[in-house]
C-alpha cells in the first residue's frame, strides 16, 4: 500500500492539518508520500519533506494551482491516483473543496472526515454532527478519504528526509479563478492548531465587548480566539471564528467558553477539548454539561477578574 | 436560466437523535423530518435569483422515498417552480446523488445548480462538487455571496483563514454556506398554490444510474460522553483547578 496526501500550505509552510493526516496515513499503513501543488511553493515542498514519516514529496509548480482550484486540481490527483491505495486529505475547507471531485472522477465514494481508522479500509466517522459515530468499510479499490484533525495527534514536523520529486502539471481548465482572497490577520495562533482557546457567544452582548473582554484573556494564555455561530451571525466576529458542526473543529488542551449556550452544533466543534471551562450567566445553560469547571455568573465581571488573576 | 435546486429531507436539525439498540443506524420513526438547512439556503438563493431577473425557472428534486414529497412541496411554497422526485427506498449515498442529479441535468440543462453544502445527517460534505466533477463544470463551494452577470457568477467563499472570491464560468455548481441569506417562511397562500404545481417522479432506474453503495456502515454507535465537571464558586476556586487540577494553566 502506498498512501498519498494532499498537503495544504500557503507557499511557505504547510497548513496545520497535514500532519494529523500523515498520523491518519501511518495508521492506515504503507508508504507515505506528500503532493505539494501551487505556485512558488518550494519552501512548502521543503517543509514537507522534513515531516516525519514521509518518504516522498511530490511537487508540481505552476501557475494555475496557485489557488488549490479544484477543477484544476482534481484531475492532477486524479492522474496520479492509480499509484496509490488511499489519497487523503485535512477535513480543511481545501480538503472538503478538492477531494470529492477527485473521488468521483475515480468513481469511488469519499469517506468523510474519518477520527479512527480500524482497518485499512474501515474507518470512524462522526454523523448528525457529531451524535453518533458511524463505522465504515469502503468497497472501493482507491479509498478517498479526509480526515479529521482533532482525531489524531499530529507527528512531528521535522526530522524527515523524503526525496523531493517535481512532476509535470496538468492543464490549466481556466474554469474558475481567484478574484482576491481576505484573511483575517492576526497575531494568535491558527484557530484549528491552538493548545488554548478562548470563545465567545451571544453573550458577550457586542463585538466591542467580545474584543474588551476577550483579547486581554487570550493575549495572556496565548490563545486563539473563537466564536458561537450566534456570536458570528450577530457580527461580532468575522465567519472564521466559528466553532462548530459547520465551522472549525478544534480541540485544544484548554477551551473557554464564555457566554456560550451550548447548542448542538457548537458542542460538536469542540467537546473533544481535554479541559473545557464554561462561564455563563444561566446555570441550565447545556454548555455545563460538557465542562470540566463550570463557573456561574455576569461575565462582564467574571472575565476581567479571570485575566487579572492568570 | 434555469436554476436546478437539490433538496434533502432529513432529521429536523432541532431533534436529537438516538442511537438504535442494535447499532444499526438512529432511530428515524415518528421522527419530524424537514428539509436540510443548508438546502432551504439553496432555495432561497434560487428565489433571490429569480426576483432579480437572473433565473427564469426553478426546479426542485429531491431523491428518496415517497414522503420526500412534502419536502418539495416545501420548496414549491417558498418559490420553485416545478419539482423532481426521483422516487427510491435504497440507501442513496453521495456518489450515487450526483450521478442521478446528472441524469436529470442532462435532461434540463440548467445553467447552474445550487446545493446546501452538507446535509446535516451524514455530514457528508460531498455531493455539490460530486456533481461538479461528473458534469465537468467550475465549482463554488461554501458560498455567502453569491452575484451573476453574464454567463460568470462571482462567489464569495467561506474559507478556513477568511474570504475568497472567485470568478466561476457559467454552468456552474454552487454550495451554499449559513450566511448567504436567511430563508423566507412560505406563507399560507403559497402553500396552497403550491399543491398545484407540478411535480414529476421517476426512478433510477429510469434514470439509468447504478446506486448501489460504495460505503457499508458496519455500525453506529453513541458517542463518548464526557465525564461531568464541577461547578466553581469563583474566580480564584476556577484558576486552582486549572493550576493544580487540570495543569493546564
Amino acid at each position: 500500500m502506498t498512501i498519498l496526501i494532499l498537503a495544504e500550505h500557503d507557499s511557505q509552510q504547510l497548513k496545520p492539518g497535514v500532519t494529523n493526516a500523515v498520523a491518519a496515513a501511518q495508521k492506515i499503513g504503507g508508504e507515505i508520500h506528500l503532493l505539494v501543488a501551487g505556485n512558488g511553493c518550494s519552501g512548502a515542498a521543503s517543509a514537507a519533506a522534513q515531516v516525519a514519516g514521509v518518504t516522498k514529496v511530490l511537487v508540481v509548480d505552476a501557475a494555475h494551482y496557485a489557488g488549490g482550484a479544484p477543477e484544476n486540481l482534481a484531475p492532477l490527483m486524479v492522474g496520479l491516483a492509480s499509484h496509490y491505495s488511499h489519497v487523503l486529505a485535512s477535513a480543511s475547507a481545501y480538503g472538503k473543496n478538492v477531494m470529492p471531485r477527485v473521488a468521483a472522477l475515480l468513481d469511488v465514494a469519499q469517506i468523510s472526515e474519518i477520527i479512527s481508522v480500524e482497518s485499512p479500509d474501515t474507518f470512524v466517522r462522526p454523523i448528525y454532527a457529531g451524535n453518533a459515530f458511524a463505522t465504515v468499510q469502503s468497497t472501493d479499490a482507491i479509498k478517498v478519504i479526509t480526515v479529521r484533525a482533532t482525531g489524531f495527534d499530529a507527528v512531528a514536523a521535522t526530522g524527515g528526509s523524503a526525496a523531493i520529486e517535481n512532476i509535470a502539471a496538468g492543464v490549466d481548465t481556466e474554469q474558475s479563478k481567484v478574484l482576491r482572497q481576505e484573511l483575517s490577520k492576526s497575531d494568535r495562533p491558527e484557530l484549528v492548531a491552538a493548545k488554548r482557546i478562548v470563545s465567545g457567544g451571544r453573550g458577550m452582548g457586542d463585538g466591542d465587548k467580545y474584543r474588551q473582554l476577550l483579547e486581554p484573556l487570550a493575549d495572556k494564555l496565548g490563545a486563539a480566539l473563537g466564536a458561537s455561530r450566534a456570536a458570528v451571525d450577530a457580527g461580532f466576529v468575522p465567519n472564521d471564528y466559528q466553532v462548530g458542526q459547520t465551522g472549525k473543529i478544534v480541540a485544544p488542551e484548554l477551551y473557554i467558553a464564555v457566554g456560550i449556550s451550548g447548542a448542538i452544533q457548537h458542542l460538536a466543534g469542540m467537546k473533544d477539548s481535554k479541559v473545557i471551562v464554561a462561564i455563563n450567566k444561566d446555570p441550565e445553560a447545556p454548555i455545563f454539561q460538557v465542562a470540566d469547571y463550570g463557573l456561574v455568573g455576569d461575565l462582564f465581571t467574571l472575565v476581567p477578574q479571570l485575566t487579572a488573576a492568570i | 436560466m434555469k436554476i436546478l435546486v437539490p433538496v434533502k429531507r432529513v432529521v429536523d436539525y432541532n431533534v436529537k437523535v438516538r442511537v438504535k439498540a442494535d447499532q444499526s443506524g438512529v432511530e428515524l420513526a415518528n421522527i419530524k423530518m424537514s428539509m436540510n438547512p443548508f438546502d432551504e439556503i439553496s432555495v432561497e438563493e434560487a428565489i433571490k435569483l429569480k426576483e432579480a431577473g437572473v433565473a427564469t425557472e426553478i426546479i426542485a428534486v429531491s431523491i428518496g422515498v415517497t414522503q420526500c414529497q412534502e419536502t418539495l412541496r416545501t420548496a414549491l411554497a417558498m418559490g420553485a417552480d416545478r419539482a423532481i422526485l426521483v422516487e427510491t427506498s435504497a440507501e442513496i449515498q453521495p456518489l450515487a446523488v450526483a450521478k442521478l442529479l446528472k441524469a436529470i441535468c442532462e435532461k434540463e440543462s440548467p445553467q447552474m445548480v445550487i446545493l446546501g453544502k452538507q446535509a446535516i445527517d451524514d455530514d457528508s460534505n460531498q455531493t455539490g462538487q460530486m456533481l461538479a466533477a461528473l458534469l465537468n463544470w467550475p465549482q463554488a463551494t461554501f458560498a455567502s455571496k453569491v452575484t451573476v452577470t453574464a454567463g460568470v457568477a462571482e462567489v464569495m467563499r467561506e474559507i478556513d483563514g477568511g474570504m475568497e472570491t472567485v470568478e466561476i464560468k457559467l454552468p456552474a455548481i454552487i454550495t451554499t454556506d449559513l450566511r448567504l441569506n436567511t430563508p423566507r417562511y412560505a406563507t399560507l397562500p403559497n402553500i396552497m398554490k403550491a399543491k398545484k404545481k407540478p411535480m414529476d417522479v421517476m426512478t433510477p432506474e429510469a434514470l439509468g444510474v447504478d446506486v448501489t453503495p460504495r460505503l457499508k456502515t458496519l455500525k453506529v454507535v453513541e458517542p463518548p460522553k464526557r465525564k461531568g465537571g464541577v461547578m466553581v464558586a469563583d474566580v480564584a476556586a476556577l484558576v486552582d483547578k486549572l493550576k493544580n487540577e487540570a495543569k493546564v494553566i
